[in-house]
Order: C-alpha cells, then structure tokens, then sequence
C-alpha cells in the first residue's frame, strides 16, 4: 500500500461549510428595497446560532409534540420581515411582503447583484461595511460587481506555502473559468474552484502528465457496475477482490474507532480488512499529532479526510487532485449531516465513541452512492460548486419569480423550481441564501438519487441543510411535475412523459422550518401550477428542458471550441454547451472534465 | 349514510403506514395506487403523500395515505403522521421476524396514542417469498412453533413468521390481518378494502371529530397540542455555538 508517502499538512478544506464568524452584530436589514444589497449571508452562521429571542415567535409557538426532531429543529435565524408584518421595511402594500423576494439566492436573472459569496461561507455587501470589520472575512464589493478578497483564516502555515509556491509558478492564464475574477481575486481566493487550479499545479509537474488519459480509463465503462457479494465459503473471494480493485475510484467512510460506515464499492466483508488497515494508519499519524492528508500508491493516490469523528478516504485512479478528492469528501460529509445534524452525530460519538453509524444513517447510502457517482462521473456542478440555470428569457424568468411570490405562504422558507437539475426559480427570506452545497445535497437526493421520484406522490422530508445550519431540519415538500401532468394533464403526449428520463423532470420543492406545513406547503404548489399553467410558464420550461444546452455550435457558430464551463463567481452559477456530440459517452465526459479540471 | 343525499357519499379517511424499513410500505402503496411494482426501490426518505379511492357497494372512500420512512431515525416523526389518522397499516416482513417484533410495537404505539378507535390493519409482506399457495391463509395453520428457525427449506421457502402466530396476535390486540404480495398484487386491495369497511360510518360523516376530513383542523389542533417539548428546545437553541 505506502510505497511512497508524503505528507502535506493540514489541509486547507475548502468548503461551503459554515465557519462561525466573529461579527456578532445582527444582520442588518437591508434598507434599499431593490435588494441589490441582500444583507449579509455571513450572518447566517451567527443568526442560526444565536438565539435572537424576539425574531422567532412563530417558531417556538408551533412546536409539535416533543421528540428528537424537535430538539433538532434548526433554531430559525432571524427572518423579521416575514415573521413580523409590523416591520418597517414591510410598509409596501400588504399584499406583497418584501421578505421573500424573487431574487433568486443566485441571482438567475439579476444583473445587479452585488452579493459575493465566498465557500466559508460569507457573504460580502455593501450594507455593513463598517461593522464588518473583523478579521475573518472582509467585504468589499463594488458597484461593478467587484470582488473582494477574503482575508484568510488562521490555518497553518502552511497554506502561505501553498500559495507563495503557487504564485510562482502558476500562471494566471491556466485558468479555465473566469479569468477578470481570477485576477481581481488575488491569489489567496478561497473558492473550491480556484483550489482545484491551485492544486493542479502543486501537485502535477506540468511535464510529467499521468498517463491516465490512454490506457487507464479502458474499464471505466464498467465502474458502476455492481460488485459480485463474496459467496459463504469464499470460493470467488479472488475474483471478487480483482473486480473491488479494478475500480478506479473508492470512497470509504469509517469512524476514528475503526468501524467502517460507508464504502462504495464491495460488501463489509470484502473492505473491512482495509478499513482496518486504513484506521491504523490514519490513527498512527494522527497520534503523532501529525495528520496524514494523503499519499500515493503508484497512480493511485489516496487522500484523507477527517472531520470530527469520523475518517473520509478517497482513492482515485483518475488523476484528480488533492483539493478535487478533498472536496468531494467533504460533500459526502455534507451528506452525512444532512441526514444527522452536527448536534445528532457529535452526541452519538459522544455517547459511545465506538457507535455504529450504520445503523443511524440506514436507507442513505444510496444517496451517498449517487453523490459519489457524480464525482466519479465527473460532475462541473461539483468542480464548480456552481449550479446550472435552466436557460430561458428573463422576462420569463421574472414571470415565473412573480408567481411563486405570490403564491408563497406564511410558512414558507425557501421556495424553488428546478427542472431537469437545473434551476429555474428560487424565492427566499432576503437574509438567506442558499448554498450551493446544500443545493448540490437536495439535487442528488432528487435527481440522481431517484428515490424520492420513484414513490410518485408528494413528499415531505426532513433534511438539515448544513451550509445553511448544520443544528438542526428543515422539511422539504416535493412534488413532481411530470408524474402530476399523467393524472391531471393528458395534453403532454404520453410518451413523452415516459421517455423523459428522471433528470428531465420538473420539480417544485417548498422548505419550511415547520414540520406541521405539509398542507399548506401542498396548497400552494397547486396554486403555483395552476398560476404556471395559465400564464404560460409551465409550456415555457417544458419546451425549454426539451431543447436542453445549446451546442458550442449554436453559440458560435462554425467554432472549433468543444466545451467549455463558464462560472459566473458573483451568481455562483455556471454555464455550459451541450455534452454532444463530442462528449456524449461516459468515458468522453469523464475525460473532458478531467480536462477542465487540468 | 344516515344522512347521505348523494347517490354515493364520498369520504376522506386518513391512513398511515408504519413498519420496519424494507417490509415493503411503499410497494403495498404503490401496488393499490398505480397497480405497479418495483423491484428494487429505493427507500423512502421521510414521507409520502398519496391519494386513492376506494369504490364501496354503499359509498366512497378517499385514501389520504401517509407512507412513512421506516428507518429508525424517522421514527420520531410518526406522531405528526398517525394523530388523526382514522387508520393504519402496520406492516412486517414475513421472512423477517425481528419486523414482526417491531409491528407490534407499532401496535403498541398506536393504541396508545393515536385517535381512539382507529382501525389498524396488521399485514404480512412479501408473501411471494413462500412456496404456499398464496391464498391459504391458514395453510401452515399446524406450523405453530412460530418463527420457525429451519429458515429455507428444500423448496425454496422463505416464511420465517407463520400465518398462525400473527394471526392470533391480530386476534388478540382486535386487529385486521393480511396476508399480502406487493410484487404479485396478492390481497393487496382486500387490506384497503378491508379498512374502509371497518371504519366507522360515525367517523366519517356528521361530527368532523378524531379525524377531521382533510386535516386542516386537525393540524391547528396538533399545533395547540401542548408543547412538551418548549424548555428542551430553546436549551438546545441556546447552547448553539456554532
């Protein structure tokens, strides 16, 4: 296994992990009514962990009955406009509440928005500067949607290597994503995107390219298939471990006691050898308070991540880097809390540090899985961390933001449509944003994950979303379109609805912090369909999602351009060409993200 | 039907189903819903909402049904899910005893808390799994040893919890008993069936008593319902850190 082994140090993680920050002033309510300036996300980690007493009655009236999920309940961070009709911003007519706004956290159809986000989670504005003043994340921003440089937070030192050793030899031009941003932003830019760059160049010699491209990919085909269980008396335990080993990518999830949790691929009895092996290796560095981030094994390279009690291995034949494999870790530790909360799992490991999370996390792992895949697939959502708007005009886009505004409900906390994957509409309070990691966890559950659509019906999930608060659940109201069309609408042909693939569905998702809102959440999706459906909306996003990307073609045409991904970092939003006809089969997409990566 | 006008008096009654994970809750669902099955299917998170009729000789009844998640971490949401529910369905695995253990827990719960006089429907899945014939429901009558530890036998059976021993639980605690195949469609209706005849024709119409027709008043209800749980959270708010 170790053949050569070096150690980086601490790992700067790159996440859209909340980090407490140090502002404890309460956000500031954003006065101009235009909501350029949402007012600062930053907050939120602090909003969600203060109590703010007066800005929740609503919540603490409508406590059910007591039970584990209520003590979860994520203590909703202020929402004064919402909640509180009396509040002076909302002197405009009383039928339209300014609190939630059509402005989607991402900005899918506003030019002007001057929030940044930064993956620690804040948010930069103009509306506080002044307080704001602390060391851990400094806003500016400009009226050209200027970018601000985070200051950077006390991790080791070293980081400072990382980036002095980058800004020497890495080219700003290597960038593939947005060039003004990458050189406006310095480069001690935090975002995951940037790290992948940054990482790229600190551990590839540029000459001395992997091979992974010719040979190595040949069985990718095949690494979603389905290890063989080993038989009771072992007999094809060879040929079992050959098919684990033929993989190219491996996730295991094991907890600092050595149980394992989670594996990709193969069945407990073939993996719980290595996860022995892994616990003690990892343990060993770690008891020479010296953690071991990662090492190679021939192409193979393993990278470690620990977060809490719990050990994240990858192993990756792909060639992908440190800060890539680091990231997708992390997103399934995202996932992890999503199904658990921080609170849930610190006190299990707590309570009894040798605790079998299998047990507690039972029914996931096909949500673990399916966001494994993804990486594996390669996913430019996850090399991003950007989501994909589904393209339509703006003038329908802001006919579509109207009407769910006004259909939305007391209770409602976040209201989204999402076609397809991709995202069509976002209503939210004006201080809360949604996280692209927490959007990357619900577009997995529902879109890749299928176990959600395959029930038909509507749902009602309990979900914590940790970049928005890690403490506690929301619950999530689902419906698909497609399935509701069969039985309501027979002028969608048949077929059609049959032959769209999952991915293609429309779904209509409405988040509460109240687990009692089911039917009033339900009432108002059939309000906005019937609203969609009369004023055209509904024909406009099918036909949209019909079309599907345009080709590099189509945009330009008669360019020898194959792909490319656009982020726009201050939407944090990406675009990109069709996959056809140049990247259409798995291996072909799997080698032109590895080269967008590069 | 006392005071029916209508040719046929239609009714919402609300339904729940519990269980074990993988019992197969979401398959009896889908099999009454949309006659289909999934091999396979992926398991439930949290809950879903579906609606089916039910045509009786004498009036309709409309299935509001809750299918819940099984897995224990969902288990403290049931309340939400059975308070008001005029009925349930508690479901087990007849190869699987340990989810017969965890039905009559369910049971349990139920008749402690949930509305009084709530018609619960005791069902064994996955009959498709025994080599019996799938009507016979007191065929291994004689096989009173219970959960018969010689597992699959030559033939392929896979019945670990006899007709006998469930039966006479669900005769002891008043219960309905099913039972059923999902995959096959095996009794699948009979149980639904079953269940709208049970209900009490008081319970439906007039008095919109322990199950208010489509919840709404049932929910501001539960809301009022005291909170147990008040001093627990705002602990758990205030030592928020984070």
């Amino acid at each position: 296994m170790g053949t050569s082994t070096n150690f980086s140090s601490p790992a700067s993680h790159s996440h859209d992990r909340v980090h407490a920050t140090t502002d404890q002033t309460p956000a500031v309510q954003a006065t101009s009514e235009n909501g350029t300036s949402d007012s600062m996300t930053g907050d939120r980690s602090n909003d969600a962990s203060q109590p703010a007493g007066d800005n929740q009655p609503s919540i603490s009236s409508s406590k059910g009955d007591h039970d584990r999920e209520d003590d979860q309940r994520p203590p909703l961070p202020p929402r004064p406009s919402l909640l509180q009709a009396d509040l002076p911003t909302t002197s405009s007519a009383g039928t339209k509440r300014p609190a939630l706004q059509a402005r989607p956290t991402t900005a899918i159809s506003s030019v002007d928005i001057q929030t940044l986000s930064f993956p620690d989670g804040t948010r930069g504005t103009f509306s506080t500067p002044a307080t704001r003043s602390v060391s851990e994340s400094v806003s500016i921003s400009g009226a050209s949607g200027g970018q601000s440089t985070p200051s950077r937070k006390g991790r080791g030192g070293s980081e400072f290597d990382d980036t002095t050793s980058l800004m020497s030899y890495a080219p700003t031009l290597r960038a593939n994503g947005d060039l003004a941003s990458l050189l406006d932003d310095g480069l001690s830019s935090q975002s995951p995107a940037w790290k992948l760059l940054s990482s790229q160049a600190e551990s590839m010699n540029p000459f001395e390219k992997v091979g992974y491209e010719d040979l190595s990919l040949l069985n990718f085909d095949h690494e979603f298939e389905e290890i063989d269980a080993v038989d009771q008396k072992g007999g094809n335990e060879e040929e079992v471990l050959l098919q684990w080993k033929s993989k190219f990518k491996h996730y295991l999830i094991l907890s600092s006691a050595g149980k394992p949790i989670y594996s990709r691929h193969g069945d407990q009895n073939l993996i719980n050898g290595y996860i022995g092996i892994i616990q003690t290796i990892i343990s060993f560095f770690q008891g020479a308070k010296d953690p071991l981030t990662g090492f190679t094994a021939g192409k193979t390279r393993f990278v470690v991540s620990t977060d809490g009690p719990l050990y994240f291995v990858a192993i990756s034949k792909l060639g992908e880097s440190d800060a890539q494999l680091r990231a997708q870790l992390e997103a399934l530790y995202m996932q992890i809390l999503s199904t658990l909360t921080l609170p849930t799992l610190t006190q299990l490991f707590t309570n009894r540090p040798n605790t079998d999370l299998r047990g507690p996390l039972e029914g996931t792992e096909t949500l673990l899985s399916s966001l494994a895949d993804s990486f594996t697939r390669g996913s430019p959502s996850a090399l991003l961390s950007a989501l994909e708007c589904l393209k339509i005009r703006k003038s329908q886009r802001h006919v579509i933001n109207n009407t769910l505004l006004k259909a939305r409900t007391e209770k409602l906390l976040y209201g989204l449509i999402v076609a397809g994957g991709r995202l069509v509409s976002v209503v939210r309070p004006k201080r809360h944003s949604l996280h692209p990691s927490d959007l990357q966890l619900i577009f997995n559950m529902l879109f890749e994950a299928g176990s959600v659509q395959a029930g038909g019906g509507e749902n009602w999930i309990p979900v914590c979303l940790p970049g928005f608060n890690n403490r506690g659940y929301l619950y999530m109201y689902v419906s698909f379109l497609n399935a509701f069309d069969d039985g309501v609408n027979s002028d969608e042909p048949a077929s059609t609805a049959h032959n769209a693939s999952r991915g293609d569905e429309i779904a209509i998702l409405l988040i509460s912090a109240d687990k009692e809102s089911f039917f009033e959440l339900k009432q108002m999706r059939d309000d906005v369909v019937k609203q969609l459906e009369k004023n055209g909306s509904m024909d406009i996003i099918k036909t949209a999602i019909r079309q599907g990307r345009p080709s590099t073609t189509d945009i330009v045409s008669g360019t020898q351009l194959k792909h490319f991904l656009y982020k726009s970092r201050a939407n944090v939003q990406f675009t990109m060409p069709s996959f056809s006809p140049h990247f259409s089969s798995l291996l072909a997409r799997r080698r032109g993200l590895t080269k967008h990566a590069d | 039907m006392a005071e029916a006008t209508a040719p046929k008096p239609s009714s919402s009654v609300k339904l729940v189903l519990l269980g074990e994970a993988a019992v197969g809750k979401s398959s009896l669902v889908l099999r009454f819903v949309n006659n289909d099955f999934q091999e396979n299917k992926e398991p439930t998170i949290g809950a879903a909402f579906l609606t089916q009729k039910c045509n009786l000789p004498t009036r309709t009844i409309k299935f509001e049904i809750w299918d819940t998640a099984g897995q224990e971490r969902f288990a403290s949401l049931a309340p939400m899910y059975y308070r008001n529910a005029q009925s349930a369905l508690v479901v087990y695995d007849l190869t699987k005893p340990t989810s017969l253990i965890k039905a009559k827990h369910w049971v349990a719960e139920l008749q402690r808390q949930a509305s009084p006089g709530i018609v619960i429907a005791l069902v064994g899945n996955k009959l498709d799994l025994t080599n019996e014939p799938s009507n016979s429901s007191n065929a291994l009558g004689e096989d009173g040893d219970g959960e018969a530890a010689d597992g699959e036998d030559a033939d392929g059976d896979a019945r670990k919890v006899s007709t006998a021993e469930a039966k006479s639980y669900a005769e002891d605690e008043g219960l309905l008993f099913f039972e059923t195949s999902a995959k096959l469609g095996t009794n699948v209706t009979e149980v639904f069936t079953a269940i709208a005849n049970a209900i009490p024709e008081t319970s439906l119409k007039g008095a919109r008593g322990p199950g208010a027709a489509s919840g709404t008043a049932g929910r501001t209800e539960e809301q009022s319902r005291v909170n147990l749980t008040g001093p627990r959270d705002n602990a758990s708010k205030e030592g928020c850190a984070c």
